[in-house]
């Protein structure tokens, strides 16, 4: 079954999503990956407030080609999540509701999102050139300097996803990997 | 004596950097095509069908077929009776990685410094092992290599009498340990033997041998088939979501070491194995 969802993440629908369930997303998403983060962090400390209001909305972790004249973005498949880890519950903290890329969270990450309500979707990664075709369009809003690392406002339309951990504790890596181990 | 002009690496080098980040290979597609038929999962297949769609879109569009467009690394042989003229080889292969990748509209994912982060905006430098060889030729063998499987590589010197099933163990624990980090299905390369630094090596070698393609020393051979069955019984599957695909292929490389040792590398590598190899004259 393939759920259809528009961003901002509502909370309904959120709520209603199960690990293992394959989504098409569609609205706005931020990018952000290892240096974003740190940034972001670091003058939070500083008493610099994020650039991007995190309230109900989605961070895509992905450094993108650059694009080729004519086209959106690049290539712009996920990237592994977890060395996002040590940002990510602060930023749940702050309104995040859900994230895509790939791979394992920590266990503290998937507390904060039980505990937040939040979702984590995975793209499939290595899908860049697929994946790109439904990025409708992109523009660099903070931290331009650090390039392919720079947070992009993408647009999305029908983005493929499937939920790797819901807000309820679902878990489609452990719940897929104990089906087929033989 | 036989000459080879810096700008002929250049323009060679730069062409196969593209190639191989749009033109999945034909190893890798077939192994894509086979794993859909005995794929068991059906997230799993939903994964490899996407992966042979964005095999076909990167090529037909001449766009990278993943957005980590990876270190380029390099294993060149070099015929002992070729002269190189106007430059080293090194600094022919870093201009052309950096030409390459720029006119490919490829990422630059290379910083200088490990410690201090930032980008060196070319992707240089290059990783370049030379091996000397007969002959007076030069053949370039090329990988763009991915860094979330990198990341999940691994390196170990365990004792002889661990043996091969201590050798076995190991390899899967460490695959299992990737889960879906390194972006299942995997090419797992696997360096036995040599020391430290050359076991790393021979693991990353490994990688270069096309899929399909068997160690030549049957007793290598059976070990590939071997870990690919019970790392494929694992249960990981395509990246990870649980499935019978978790390799693609499984590679091994064996050197002589010391009598004290029994060194063991495992480079996994992504779905994405971008090789190319090209021969200059």
């Amino acid at each position: 079954m393939q759920k259809k969802i528009n961003l901002p993440l509502q909370e309904a629908d959120l709520i209603a999503l199960k690990a293992g369930d394959r989504v098409l997303l569609s609205g706005v998403v931020y990018t952000a990956r290892d240096a974003a983060h740190k940034r972001m962090i670091e003058q939070e400390k500083e008493g610099i407030p994020f650039p991007i209001d995190l309230s109900n909305q989605v961070i895509y972790y992905v450094g993108p080609t650059p694009a080729k004249p004519g086209m959106v973005i690049g290539s712009a498949g996920p990237t592994t999540s977890g060395r996002m880890d040590l940002y990510t519950p602060r930023l749940l903290e702050a309104g995040l509701k859900g994230m895509i890329g790939k791979g394992y969270r920590s266990e503290e990450v998937k507390q904060a999102m039980i505990k937040h309500k939040a979702v984590y979707f995975g793209a499939v990664g290595g899908a860049a050139a697929l994946i790109a075709r439904s990025i409708k369009s992109s523009e660099v809003i903070a931290y331009e300097d650090l390039g392919t690392e720079a947070i992009r406002k993408l647009t999305i339309v029908n983005f493929p996803v499937f939920v790797l951990n819901d807000a309820h504790g679902g878990d489609v890596y452990q719940e897929g990997v104990a089906k087929y181990k033989s | 004596m036989k000459k080879i002009h810096y700008e002929n690496i250049v323009e060679q080098v730069a062409e196969i950097c593209k190639k191989s980040n749009y033109n999945l290979g034909e190893d890798v597609y077939s192994a894509f095509k086979l794993a859909l038929q005995t794929e068991q999962s059906e997230i799993g297949k939903e994964v490899i069908s996407q992966l042979i769609e964005n095999a076909d879109i990167a090529k037909a569009e001449q766009v990278p077929m993943c957005q980590d467009t990876g270190t380029a690394v390099f294993i060149v042989e070099v015929g002992q009776d070729c002269h190189i003229v106007g430059g080293s080889l090194v600094d022919a292969i870093n201009e052309g990685v950096k030409k390459g990748y720029g006119e490919g509209y490829l990422r630059n994912s290379i910083i200088y410094n490990p410690l201090n982060r930032k980008n060196t905006g070319d992707n240089t430098p290059a990783i370049v092992h030379i091996d000397l060889v007969e002959g007076d030729s030069i053949t370039i063998h090329m990988t763009a290599k991915g860094g979330g499987a990198e990341n999940m590589s691994d390196l170990k010197m365990l004792k002889p009498s661990d043996g091969i099933e201590g050798v076995k163990k190991y390899i899967l624990s460490i695959v299992k340990e990737a889960g879906p980090n390194a972006c299942p299905p995997l090419v797992v390369g696997v360096g036995i033997g040599g020391n430290f630094e050359r076991c790393a090596y021979l693991a990353k070698k490994s990688l270069f041998r096309p899929l399909g393609v068997r160690h030549e020393d049957p007793v290598v051979a059976e070990l590939e088939e071997e870990l690919m069955s019970e790392i494929n019984r694992l249960g990981i599957g395509p990246q990870g979501m649980g499935g019978s695909t978790t390799a693609l292929d499984v590679k091994v490389e064996v050197e002589s070491c010391h009598i004290a040792a029994l060194p063991v590398a495992v480079n996994l590598n992504c779905h994405a194995s971008r090789h190319q190899t090209i021969t200059l004259t």
